[in-house]
């Protein structure tokens, strides 16, 4: 661009072109034309470059400045965090009773870490209090403040962004069911287990009912329900995926061995 | 237009060059502190909640 520029200006004087407007010079008509439709044709280009860096921004550097908002929240977690990272006993499947629930935080408060073995050894994501886009574009993932919280019987309801803003969600679909889903929190450690899918249109709030899609049901189990946006790069409808709960261990017996690694990293670097 | 910008800076070559980078890179800092943020709203790639569940 610069190279242009520097061209153009040192082409303009010499060549004694049109855009100079010497005393003495008349104003054409024509010249008039030129000049509105360069103006024209700079600022056109310019709004193609700044919707090309739009696209650039929302799809990249929102994942960027997300991942490290996360990275800060989740090791502020594992400062407050009291318990082994070690587990116990990791063969042994030891029945601790009822799950502890946590009570939910205000708003913004964190409430626990996600592990999801599926998306990638890697995988932990801040769960926190609310779904508007102060939590849910650089937090992570928010939860529905209307649902229960970690381990109670009913519904455990949290939104993630499919793309952008850290694209916590993205492999939403490629859960098997089947799959392990381990939430964090300060009490304990909840394992879920990946039920099903359900693409839905964005008003079906009844899948966040305490027995979803069921109103009035009294909620016998613990479900855990992630809801994004579908299809990927769209938001006409919404992906949920249903998890239930399969068992709980306190803070105090260590990670399930399938995530000491990722509970260890996660937490250790605090 | 921006040749005309480029011509009407002030000092030698080298420093109009400087000028310009600087300027560019003002003009991507506020795209992406304010426009974008705000032109993002308008998208809704990031509709990704159920309803109007929305918390304050």
């Amino acid at each position: 661009m610069a190279h242009q520029q520097t061209t153009a200006a040192s082409a303009a004087p010499s060549a004694g072109r049109g855009q100079q407007q010497g005393p003495g010079r008349p104003l054409r008509a024509s010249d008039v034309i030129r000049k509105i439709s360069q103006i024209l044709g700079e600022l056109l280009i310019t709004a193609g470059v700044v919707l090309l860096l739009f696209v650039g921004w929302e799809l990249w550097w929102t994942n960027v400045e997300a991942d490290a908002k996360q990275t800060e929240a989740i090791k502020s977690f594992a400062q407050d965090f009291n318990g082994p990272l070690e587990p116990a006993a990791p063969d042994v499947s030891v029945d601790y009773g009822v799950p502890v629930v946590g009570t939910a935080p205000g708003y913004g408060g964190m409430i626990g870490i996600m592990y999801v073995p599926r998306f990638g050894a890697d995988y932990t994501r801040p769960i926190i209090e609310g779904t508007d886009s102060g939590v849910l574009d650089t937090l992570g993932l928010g939860h529905y403040g209307s649902t229960s919280m970690p381990g109670a019987v009913g519904n455990f309801a949290v939104a993630g962004h499919r793309q952008t803003h850290g694209a916590v969600l993205d492999n939403i679909h490629t859960l098997v069911p089947g799959d392990k889903i381990y939430v964090q929190t300060a009490d304990g450690y909840y394992t879920y287990v990946f039920r099903n899918n359900q693409i839905v249109l964005p008003e079906r709030t009844d899948v966040l009912l305490p027995v979803p899609t069921q109103a009035g049901a009294a909620p016998q189990e613990s479900i855990l329900t992630m809801t994004s946006c579908n299809p990927r790069f769209g938001a006409q409808e919404r992906i949920i995926a249903y998890s239930l709960l399969e068992s709980w261990q306190p803070a105090s017996a260590g990670p399930p061995s399938e995530i000491a690694a990722q509970v260890a990293q996660a937490n250790g670097k605090g | 237009m921006y040749a005309w910008i480029f011509r009407n800076l002030p000092g030698p070559l080298w420093v109009r060059i400087l000028t310009c980078l600087v300027l560019v890179g003002v003009a991507l800092v506020l795209m992406v502190e304010f426009l974008f943020p705000w032109f993002s709203q308008f998208t809704t790639l990031t509709d990704s909640t159920i309803g109007l569940v929305q918390q304050p």
